[in-house]
């Protein structure tokens, strides 16, 4: 088990390490990001004021946009050179790849959305720190759920043709419940009466999709990683 | 095949004297890629693979390092199979393939330095520094390995394969881009291996090489073993005798 | 022994059909809806093939996955193609009703759009499989297993999505003329389903076995 952990924490740092070093991933994520927010406004905004509900599915549309292109292009860097063959050949349980992966990115999604949250908040006019603890606990279960699929079928892609249009062909679908319940949540925060309840029970409903499809993917990194 | 989790807990040292192909065939879908392939790698010795592109070098060499699985027959590692020995097994084999499969991001220190933690190897900074002295680039260590020159990338990426001491190393045509500087240090390397006791398979279709440094050949063609004498003249010669056009030896690859 | 169930099976299906547009007809004629309201005996049976479909292909991509059966992955192979072809039956007879029922084309009904999504996973599946490349099986095998696990959340996610903004819940009360018509449309479309499946799976094993002969024949 500390083994377990400190492989992920290994290449989870290793992946900090290498996106420290180019900001790549960060820089043209996060710009991506707001592009996306920005092209949204101009489908939801009429005569100067934003539709309905507008801020909460444009934030997530933007964040699943985002976080595919991010999945791509880290395992992109584990596809060139062939590095992830050799990590497959260590002598580590496989799922612990996984976890680091999944490491890596989340912290990586956080940072866009450290951004972008405020921003959409900000174009919007949306009441973001009325329910702060809410919000926030929303995007961390949102975000992990999409990533926890995202990593596994990005990481499973890597030996696939065409995994640039597969990844999202795969994903979306599955991912549909975390939309769901991303913007539904958000928008019961953000709408003028607070739905708390309604808020928390997306909340669990994130937390057991989370805690359901993390623990089927260490089950199944294993096989479809192998040959 | 799921790899069983109590050997990565026990530190069980897995330790074999010969790597044995026993009726080993092999299939991608209905293209064969190795039919009945049978032999043996024993302590001590460095096996050529031979052949054209295509004949099944690289097949054997993923077959060893159980990177794939055969169709059907099996692979031994001092007659117990890769089922038994669980990740013990990986921690023993070493690859160089061939491609780098070494982050550029990084420099040649901290490549070493992850790969030395994803071993649990202990005292990882000291062992990479000691193998960036084997490589010959201390100096270079703190380079990223963009600015590196083929066989000096190369000789990184040997290191690394050989960090945590495997007892079997599987080199991918190790000599393709090397000059003959290169090419003699990576002989010297491999000798020094085999003096150690190590089982060294490597591929290659270079015969000059491969005369100088392989004890024995092993000449695929077409996904089979093919015998050639064993003793008289040059690998080259004997190798022309079984083949009646060299060109021909491979399939599309 | 699967095959010497098929030919009695195809029979029964065959019967099955012949009879079912007679059941159809016999059945009490929808006043609201009138004769579009038929097109629900096609279009209730095509999705509860779906449903079927869906979790076989589930079940058997487990097996094989895990298991590694090869088995497993044919069945889920031609479960996969047959959850898509029943879901597009009942997609294209859905609307059809709704225009009539709902004066829309499409509503996103909370039991409409789960069917779809769960009909996109299958086509983002056979996708994967017809485009992935060598050694997609696999993967497509972690799809439908991430598939199947997927639906309760989306049954639970689209149903309250759907509650914020209620709308009229369109079921027909069954009349018994009605309830028999539509369990002899089931009884018809699953044994369908049977069938085709039987001998889709057999297509598989005998392209695997053509495969094998190829490879002895090399030897």
């Amino acid at each position: 088990m500390k083994r377990f952990l400190r492989v992920a924490l290994l290449i989870m740092r290793k992946d900090l390490t290498v996106e420290a070093r180019s900001r790549e991933l960060l820089l043209t994520t996060l710009f991506f990001a707001v592009s996306a927010v920005l092209v949204f406004a101009f489908g939801f905004v009429r005569d100067g004021r934003p539709v309905e509900n507008a801020a909460a599915g444009i934030l997530w549309i933007a964040i699943a946009f985002a976080g595919t292109l991010a999945l791509g292009r880290t395992f992109e860097r584990e596809r060139y050179h062939d590095v992830l063959h050799a990590l497959l050949l260590a002598p580590v349980d496989r799922p612990a790849i996984y976890v680091g992966k999944l490491l890596g990115i989340l912290v990586l999604l956080g940072t866009v959305e450290i951004v972008v949250v405020p921003l959409v908040a900000l174009l919007f006019q949306a009441p973001l720190l009325r329910q702060p603890l809410l919000i926030v606990t929303l995007l961390a279960f949102g975000t992990v759920g999409f990533a926890a699929v995202g990593t596994l079928f990005a990481a499973m892609l890597i030996r696939a043709r065409s995994r640039d249009v597969l990844l999202p062909v795969l994903l979306y679908p599955l991912t549909i419940p975390v939309i769901i319940a991303g913007v539904r949540g958000t928008a019961a925060l953000l709408q003028p009466e607070a739905d708390i309840a309604m808020a928390r029970a997306w909340i669990g409903m994130l937390g057991f999709f989370d805690v359901v499809f993390i623990t089927l993917s260490l089950w199944t990194f294993e096989p479809v990683m192998t040959e | 095949m799921p790899r069983s989790l109590a050997h990565s807990t026990s530190n069980g040292v897995a330790d074999f004297d010969r790597v044995s192909f026993i009726d080993v065939s092999k299939y991608f879908g209905r293209r064969r890629a190795l039919a009945h392939v049978s032999f043996e790698c024993e302590a001590g010795e460095i096996v050529g693979l031979l052949g054209g592109n295509g004949a099944g070098k690289s097949t054997v060499l993923g077959l060893a390092a159980t990177i794939l699985q055969p169709s059907s027959g099996q692979v031994r590692y001092g007659g117990r199979s890769r089922e038994d020995l669980g990740l013990a097994l990986n921690a023993r084999i070493g690859v160089l393939a061939h491609e780098l499969q070494l982050y550029p991001e990084l420099t040649a220190r901290e490549n070493l330095e992850f790969f030395a933690s994803l071993y649990g190897l202990d005292q990882g900074v000291d062992r990479a520094a000691e193998a960036l002295a084997r490589a010959g680039l201390m100096d270079r260590g703190d380079d990223f390995l963009d600015g590196f020159s083929r066989g000096m990338r190369q000789r990184v990426a040997l290191e690394r394969a050989l960090l945590h001491e495997p007892q079997l190393l599987l080199l991918d045509e190790p000599f393709t881009g090397l000059d003959e500087g290169a090419s003699m240090a990576l002989i010297e390397r491999l000798q020094a291996l085999k003096t150690a006791g190590r089982i060294v398979i490597l591929s290659t279709h270079d015969f000059e090489i491969a005369e100088m440094v392989v004890d024995r050949a092993i000449l695929l063609r077409a996904g089979r073993l093919t015998t050639m004498a064993p003793e008289g003249g040059s690998l080259r010669d004997r190798y022309r005798d079984v083949t009646p056009r060299v060109g021909d030896a491979g399939g599309s690859g | 022994m699967t095959q010497r169930l098929f030919l009695p099976l195809v029979v029964a299906a065959t019967v099955v059909f012949a009879v079912a547009p007679l059941l159809i007809a016999w059945a009490p004629y929808e006043s609201t809806m009138g004769l579009v309201q038929k097109i629900f005996y096609f279009h209730m049976p095509s999705w509860a093939a779906m449903f079927v479909s869906a979790l076989v292909c589930g079940v058997a991509s487990a097996f094989f996955l895990f298991k590694g059966h090869a088995t497993g992955d044919r069945i889920a192979a031609a479960a996969a193609e047959l959850a898509v072809v029943f879901g597009l039956i009942g997609l294209v007879t859905g609307p059809l009703w709704a225009r009539k029922a709902w004066g829309v084309w499409w509503q996103w009904d909370a039991r409409l759009t789960m069917a779809l999504v769960l009909w996109m996973i299958f086509i983002s599946y056979l996708l994967l499989r017809e485009y992935g490349g060598p050694g997609s099986e696999k993967l497509a095998a972690g799809v439908a297993l991430f598939g199947m696990a997927n639906v309760p959340f989306v049954y639970w996610s689209v149903n309250v999505w759907r509650t914020v903004h209620p709308t009229t819940n369109v079921v027909p009360t069954l009349v018994p003329g009605m309830r028999i018509a539509l369990w002899w449309s089931l009884a018809g479309f699953l044994l369908l389903y049977t069938t085709t499946m039987m001998a889709r799976v057999r297509l598989e094993s005998q392209r695997a076995s053509l495969d094998r002969l190829y490879r002895d024949l090399d030897d």
